[in-house]
């Protein structure tokens, strides 16, 4: 009796120790968020500069059924004036083989800071978009998106 | 070869923000796409595209492949003058097109 109790509490362990690990599992994945190519990516776009959060506005679906054409819209909170406008807005991933998506380049014409286009993902991920204003300064905006059909699968 | 579709208002008011859309039918092949041969099919993306208005450049972009196969684009300007308003883009073969939309601002 005792030594059933006694084998049935360790398969117990076990099984709680195999729970623990595969939530530490699922709880580890978003701890490798940034892969290092895009960091550098966006360190050649940014230079030594300081990118705060804020201002950009990263539209992007939070659930992506086809990674081949995925809308985007990145909005710019600037009031487009000669003295201040948004210079570029750049658009990094993670996971897909290159970290550069895009890299517009807007000037005061532009009247607002909005800018549209389809883009190819290769996996669930991280987006980010990154807005230099004409003083200067980097914003930035992230969206994470689920892919359930990601692009470059047929191949 | 590549045919595009540009939506630009045909008249505007002085000091309007339009919206300018433009539709580009090109495959956009990423490079990374294995044929049916086995080998990898090389990389064919349009990527530059730059919009001028009057011969003022008013937006352009470097593209990637991660940019979708015929690839869309839309932004804003402000309505200035009557005019045209060109789009060129050039892909990796080196093959640059030319469109362009007529505006009317009064």
């Amino acid at each position: 009796m005792s030594r059933n109790s006694g084998s049935a509490g360790t398969s117990r362990r076990e099984i709680l120790a195999a729970g623990a690990g595969a939530l530490a599992l699922i709880l580890a994945r978003p701890a490798r968020a940034t892969p290092e190519s895009m960091a550098a990516a966006i360190k050649a776009f940014v230079g030594e500069a300081e990118v705060r959060e804020g201002r950009v506005t990263l539209e992007i679906p939070p659930l992506v059924e086809n990674g081949n054409s995925v809308p985007l819209t990145v909005k710019v909170d600037s009031p487009m004036t000669a003295q201040d406008y948004v210079k570029r807005i750049a658009v990094f991933n993670e996971r897909n083989p290159q970290p550069n998506v895009a890299l517009f380049y807007l000037n005061p014409r532009a009247g607002q800071a909005l800018v549209s286009t389809r883009i190819r993902l290769g996996d669930s991920q991280n987006i980010v978009a990154i807005a230099q204003l004409s003083d200067g300064t980097f914003w930035s905006d992230k969206a994470e998106l689920i892919v359930t059909l990601p692009a470059c699968v047929e191949s | 070869m590549a045919r595009a579709l540009i939506n630009v208002p045909a008249k505007a008011k002085r000091g309007e923000i339009i919206e300018i859309k433009a539709l580009i039918s090109h495959p956009m092949e990423t490079g990374y796409r294995t044929g049916p041969d086995g080998a990898l099919v090389p990389r064919d993306i349009i990527n530059r595209f730059i919009c001028t208005y009057n011969g003022v450049e008013i937006f352009s972009a470097d593209l990637f492949p991660a940019i979708a196969a015929n690839p869309f684009f839309s932004f804003t300007t402000t309505a200035t003058e009557s005019g045209r308003i060109a789009f060129r883009w050039i892909d990796d073969r080196g093959q640059a097109h030319l469109e362009t939309a007529e505006i009317a601002v009064e």
